[in-house]
């Protein structure tokens, strides 16, 4: 007989086995004890499963509403362009891509370092052009002779001052690589009656002195400096030259501090580390289990993001279709109405595509509920706990570590719950 | 042409601008998917640049720094992963167990297929429903059971075992597939075939089979692809041998990310030059698949 061969195959490899899983679920983990449904319990009482279910419910709830917003867009937008097939095979290629290798690919593009992830470049541009990093921001820069550390970063000299006096401030844990190539020799900005002067320079050489300006000693150029008086505003700014001399001119008598700005040590963006733990929602003041479940992590949102540059393909693809389909009539004869295009989508097109739209979204449902592969790649060992779902969890529970055979099946038999009911509404699909 | 028929109502300087905005909207319109375009083409760049540096550059520069001058591009990672790694025969063994998978579910399904359209038998309607239902049963819940199983029968750990589970689950889907194919081949065919004395194997052979060739072709590539791209079948069901698929051999270095990025990325990429081969020389087949599959 025909069918034979299938039937054999299904019945041992998938439907016995899938009985099997559910009488399984009633075992403890060396399936010798039935132990009833204490795996259920033990799946809603364990703060790792519920991460797994919280994150599973993310997907679902997030992730084909989305893929099909973007699929529906890309549709649209293709639709009477020239080139619509290249752009196409394009956004449709990742398709043909495991999801492990996409967890991979994403996650060199994720990559924190500012100078490796490519997201992280661009953010990184965009960030230091607002808000530009110091010339001086080197992590081990510090204070030794003539100044202490201030508010905000800054410097503050140790010594207050009246005008025609001249200060000598000098910083250490600056590299050589660390010290603009245009400066030269330090030497104090020449002293006036009227004006407070002084030097900023790298404090250190072998066999120097500290709070001495020996012999080959740099001044540090472009240093922002503050006069500050004595009721603490600031009452001059000025900038060292290149021989690290600054001189504030025409002060007015009474004592002053100098303070480095500190703008001059501000650190460039240092990159998000986009597959970390950081939650989205920040929330304090819960028992371990609900911070847990309420702290969504921000890879959660970098994986969704992978996913969408899979699978939006197949969105637009199917979407496409379906509004290559339209009767054109229908929608020619809105426009003649006076409808505006706007209009025609939403009353006529979007209606009339609303199965097709509905069979990419439970497609999309029953793919992220299985979600696997892409997680055990992008995610790293620190956060794969919190970006853990049930197919995972399932993997994990049954297969590593401790092997929990009667867990590891209620797992399969939740996530199996979780499809039935798609499985009703396909079959009134092919009944209708 | 209803734009020739609406102007009635315009004064005369609308067509123009009218024409204007379209075609600056739809100038505009190819920018953005210029822009897309290139977006979604990055982060494979990425990976592909990556596997032609030297490691160390990794660490110390942005994939694309190897794009502008000067260009530092090698192939010693692909040398080093044909020479010393085992690269090779995990892609081997990906292979031996995607060909004969995709084979024996084509095969299958189509005759399943067969029966379910052409043939007249009690409970044909509640076998489509069960095999409807089939369809979305997650792979995981059959995986322990038959690890058991297979450990009774010989199969752990064999690269049969794993073909038959992946046939087993490719079934469902490939016969649904094949089933709103074949229900629109006219039965006449067959009845005159039928008629003039063909039994069912010889229908099966010279009418149905060739004119399903076309989703033959889209189901084939479909579970190409979802065979070569599986790591947890593999991963459970291989347990032990020493022979594994790409999917399997990357998983299992990528506990050290970063330090051995070189071999990763490189491997990684090898094991998505044969999809993606198959991709662009089939996608016709495989856009018609995901609509066969999709729609209905």
């Amino acid at each position: 007989m025909f069918i034979a061969p299938a039937a054999v195959l299904l019945g041992a490899i998938v439907v016995y086995p899938a009985v099997a899983t559910v009488a399984l679920s009633l075992f403890d983990r060396d399936t010798r004890n039935f132990v009833g449904a204490d795996n259920y319990r033990a799946l809603f009482g364990t703060a790792d499963i519920l991460v797994a279910i919280r994150n599973n419910a993310i997907w679902v709830i997030v992730f084909p509403f989305l893929v099909t917003f973007i699929g529906l867009v890309f549709a649209v937008l293709t639709e009477r362009i020239r080139w619509a097939t290249a752009f196409k095979t394009v956004v449709f290629m990742p398709m043909a891509i495991s999801l492990f290798a996409t967890g991979i690919i994403w996650r060199i593009v994720y990559e924190t370092d500012p100078h490796r992830g490519v997201i992280n470049a661009a953010v990184s541009t965009i960030v230091d052009a607002v808000h530009q990093p110091g010339l001086y921001a080197l992590p081990n820069i510090k204070p030794i002779s003539g100044l202490t550390a201030g508010a905000d970063g800054s410097m503050v000299s140790a010594a207050s001052v009246q005008p025609g006096s001249a200060l000598l401030l000098g910083l250490t844990g600056i590299p050589l690589s660390g010290v603009p190539p245009a400066a030269q020799d330090a030497q104090p900005g020449t002293p006036a009656a009227n004006a407070v002067s002084g030097v900023v320079w790298r404090d250190f050489s072998p066999g120097g002195h500290v709070g001495v300006i020996d012999p080959g000693e740099k001044g540090l150029p472009g240093m922002r400096l503050n006069l500050v008086a004595a009721d603490g505003h600031v009452a001059a700014t000025t900038t060292t030259t290149n021989n690290g001399g600054f001189r504030f001119d025409n002060a007015a008598g009474g004592s002053y501090r100098v303070a480095i700005d500190g703008a001059n040590f501000r650190p460039g963006f240092g990159g998000v580390n986009w597959l970390g733990v950081q939650s989205l929602t920040p929330v304090s003041g819960l028992g371990s289990t609900g911070q847990a479940l309420l702290t969504i992590p921000l890879i959660d949102i970098a994986t969704i993001v992978a996913m969408l540059w899979m699978w939006s393909g197949f969105a637009m693809v199917v979407i496409g279709a379906g509004l290559a389909a339209l009767n054109r009539e229908v929608l020619e004869a809105a426009r003649m109405d006076g409808a505006s295009e706007l209009q025609t989508f939403r009353h006529v097109t979007f209606p009339l595509l609303r199965p097709v739209l509905i069979v990419v979204i439970i497609t999309m449902v029953i793919n992220v509920l299985k979600i696997f592969d892409i997680i055990l790649a992008l995610a790293p060992d620190s956060s794969q706990q919190q970006a853990n779902v049930l197919a995972l969890e399932m993997w994990r529970v049954g297969f590593t570590g401790s092997q929990d055979h009667g867990l590891s099946s209620a797992i399969a038999v939740f996530l199996f719950l979780l499809v039935i009911p798609v499985i009703f509404v396909n079959i009134r699909r092919i009944r209708g | 042409m209803s734009v020739a028929a609406v102007p009635a109502r315009i004064t005369p300087a609308a067509p123009r601008t009218a024409r204007l905005r379209r075609v600056f909207g739809r100038s505009s319109v190819n920018v953005v998917l210029v822009v897309i375009g290139v977006l979604w083409l990055v982060p494979s760049l990425g990976l592909l640049v990556t596997s032609f540096r030297p490691a160390q550059d990794y660490f110390v520069s942005g994939w694309w720094n190897a794009l502008i001058h000067p260009f530092v591009l090698t192939v010693e990672n692909y040398r080093n992963i044909l020479h010393t790694g085992n690269i090779g025969d995990a892609l081997l063994t990906t292979a031996v167990i995607t060909v004969p998978s995709t084979l024996l579910v084509v095969l299958i399904a189509s005759l399943a297929a067969y029966a379910l359209v052409f043939l007249e038998w009690r409970g044909r309607d509640w076998v489509l429903v069960l095999i409807v239902a089939l369809m979305v049963v997650p792979l995981q819940m059959a995986l322990l059971p038959v690890a058991s199983l297979y450990k009774y029968l010989g199969l752990f750990a064999t690269i049969p075992g794993v073909i038959l589970y992946h046939v087993a689950f490719g079934l469902p889907f490939a016969i649904f597939l094949m089933r709103n194919f074949y229900t629109g081949i006219p039965r006449d065919l067959l009845e005159a075939a039928r008629i003039d004395g063909a039994n069912e194997w010889m229908m099966f052979r010279r009418i149905v089979l060739p004119l399903g060739k076309p989703a033959l072709a889209s189901l084939a590539i479909f579970e190409f692809l979802w065979v070569w791209n599986d790591l947890l079948v593999s991963l459970v069901l291989l347990g032990g041998n020493p022979h594994v698929p790409i999917t399997v051999s990357i998983f299992n270095q990528l506990r050290q990310f970063g330090a051995n990025i070189d071999l990763i990325s490189t491997a990684s990429f090898v094991s998505m030059i044969i999809p993606l081969a198959v991709f662009f020389a089939f996608q016709r087949s495989f856009v018609r698949g995901v609509l066969a599959g999709a729609v209905k």
